[in-house]
């Protein structure tokens, strides 16, 4: 029974939707809901790190810079343009969609450790951007996000994002599940293995790739955009190398390719400083030892361990 | 015609450290296979080292010495604690764990010295030196000098000593350099330490200049990664000239066009080499096998 539920395709999707409507029982406080209201969209930021890294087997150190995107589409879109902020939150899902779309197709044809320092790179120009054009961006110290209404209703209050961002993870999961049993998704594990033979298979490993890399980019524009809007302001540290690095970290120890893994990630590196804040000096520290302690010794991530460990006890 | 010497001499100023970083990436690139994102860290480490230990009253050669000790200590422990237990992992797993050095030693920095700015007295006065209209600071001269000092030494070491060539030899093929005689294991450990102290070196004979802080890693490394990068990786002659055109490049960028996209200068640059010449300078075609 259990090990048939460990393999069925949308367990994952009935064990998350679990969870999120557990918590609000569990920890009633609004304090935990924002936190917890954070988890889901970082999970969804790495969502997406998940179909390129985890799939498709292409690492990506500059993906916060897509977070940032959009979160700025929201934040300057009402502000300079007097558009609606629901519409950015879609526009600059598009816009990092497009962005990675141009610059992938050049970027994506490195491999290893050439990949990590294009997008590095690419992910560095971008928070300069943020942090430099303050006509646009307000400069280091970041804009303020007007608030957004949705059919006559102001989202506010930690309740109404806590299901606003649980929602948009749902979707996200769904989406994620649906993608790894598509056609693309087979596609992209066979270029994981071996890129030469997915070609000799006749797959177009470039196109492949290409869509993996939109799609992360669009997961995270999207989560950065619901990031934004939920704390009412966004600053150039949203790009920031050391999210970046935060992201990977997430899909890593969670588990590489793991939907559960992601959310799990996500879980672990936000809630981990909140813990910390007691030993706030020590946080750094310990964010440096914890990447270090998972990926030498628990190198599959937390989610993939336990599934098999599970499924061995089990058979 | 003045301001251009002066561009120039900046330039090749922070270019010099560049190429010491780079130098570094080199040497642990070519022995283990690794992108040590922490090489930036033994640069903070030689500078805030001195500082503290100055601070505390030793004079400062003496402190430059410790502290470059030390740096050492930290890149032998970790090739012992966190590349060695990890042999075999794939490139984006060696290179998070590099980085979650990076990160461990940076917050450890910060526990043990402080958030704040810092700087050194420079070596030999601040009296600038004119020179065809434009001005070169003493320190400048004491960057380059050592950096050309390294530069030889680590020529010398690696052609001409016995240690130097099985460091080349494990570089080229572990396995047969195995089989030869050589202890791999002590080969990587000295890659490890001989690159921290070159990180180190840069990181006390810059900090006059540049000033320091617990986080001033990140960006040397990211640059000096850079620089090897477009001199092609694992090319020590590519990683000096990739360092110093960065640094002039750099220089120009912030002198000619804009000093807020100082640091965009370099990424640009790795990203137009990786496009248009994806093995570097210096690097030769490669073959893919199947």
């Amino acid at each position: 029974m259990l090990g048939r539920l460990l393999r069925a395709r949308y367990a994952t999707l009935f064990l998350l939707a679990a969870i999120m409507i557990a918590v609000p029982y569990l920890a009633p406080s609004a304090f935990y809901l924002r936190v917890a209201a954070v988890v889901w969209v970082f999970a969804l930021a790495a969502l997406g790190l998940t179909i390129l890294m985890g799939y498709a087997g292409q690492v990506s150190l500059g993906h916060a810079g897509f977070l940032g995107l959009g979160g700025y589409a929201v934040a300057i879109g009402p502000a300079r343009f007097g558009l609606d902020p629901v519409l950015c939150l879609f526009l600059g899902a598009a816009l990092a969609g497009a962005l990675a779309f141009l610059v992938g197709r050049p970027i994506l044809r490195l491999k290893g450790y050439y990949l990590a320092i294009a997008t590095l790179g690419f992910g560095v120009i971008l928070a300069l951007v943020f942090h430099s054009e303050s006509d646009w961006t307000g400069g280091p110290d970041g804009m303020a996000v007007a608030r957004v209404t949705v059919f006559g209703t102001r989202l506010a209050g930690a309740a109404t994002w806590y299901w606003v961002t649980a929602g948009a993870l749902l979707i996200g999961a769904f989406l994620a599940l649906n993608i790894e049993a598509s056609p693309t998704g087979r596609a992209l594990k066979a270029l994981h293995d071996s890129e030469v033979a997915a070609a000799g298979a006749g797959i177009d490993v470039g196109r492949k790739k290409l869509a993996a890399f939109v799609i992360g980019a669009i997961y995270a524009a999207f989560a950065g955009g619901l990031l934004a809007a939920m704390n009412g302001l966004i600053t150039p540290d949203a790009a920031s190398f050391m999210h970046s690095i935060e992201l990977v970290a997430m899909v890593i120890i969670g588990g590489l390719g793991s939907v559960l893994g992601a959310v799990v990630g996500a879980a672990f590196l936000v809630v981990l400083p909140q813990a910390l804040t007691v030993l706030q000096e020590y946080e750094q520290a310990v964010l440096g030892l914890l990447i270090m302690v998972f990926m030498i010794f628990l190198p599959a991530g937390i989610v993939p361990t336990l599934r098999k460990w599970l499924l061995e006890r089990l058979s | 015609m003045a301001e251009f010497l002066q561009l120039v001499f900046s330039g090749l100023t922070v270019g010099a450290v560049y190429a010491l970083v780079a130098l570094g990436f080199t040497l642990i690139y070519n022995a283990s296979d690794v992108i040590n994102f922490a090489q930036g860290d033994f640069v903070m480490i030689g500078g805030m080292g001195t500082v503290f230990l100055a601070a505390a009253g030793i004079a400062l050669p003496l402190a430059a010495l410790m502290a470059i000790v030390a740096a050492v200590i930290v890149g032998l422990l970790l090739h012992r604690l966190a590349i060695e237990p990890a042999r075999g992992a794939s490139p984006v797993a060696l290179i998070m764990i590099t980085i979650g050095a990076s990160i461990f030693i940076k917050g450890v920095a910060q526990l043990v010295f402080d958030k704040q700015f810092h700087s050194l007295p420079a070596f030999s006065g601040d009296a600038p030196i004119a020179l065809g209209g434009a001005t070169l600071l003493p320190q400048s001269l004491w960057v380059m000098g050592v950096a050309l000092a390294l530069f030889v030494a680590l020529y010398l070491f690696l052609e001409k000593t016995l240690l130097g060539k099985a460091l080349r030899a494990t570089a080229a093929n572990r396995l047969a350099a195995r089989l030869v005689g050589v202890n791999v294991t002590i080969i990587l450990a000295l890659a490890f330490g001989v690159s921290a102290a070159i990180g180190a070196i840069a990181g006390v004979v810059v900090t006059p200049i540049t000033l320091t802080r617990y986080d001033v890693g990140t960006l040397f490394a990211l640059k000096g990664f850079a620089a090897a990068m477009v001199g092609g990786m694992g090319h020590p002659l590519g990683a000096v000239v990739g360092g110093l055109l960065i640094g002039l490049l750099e220089a120009f960028g912030a002198g000619y066009i804009s000093s807020t996209y100082k640091d965009a200068v370099a990424f640009v640059v790795i990203l137009l080499v990786l496009f248009f010449l994806p093995r570097g300078l210096f690097g030769g075609r490669t073959v893919e096998r199947v």
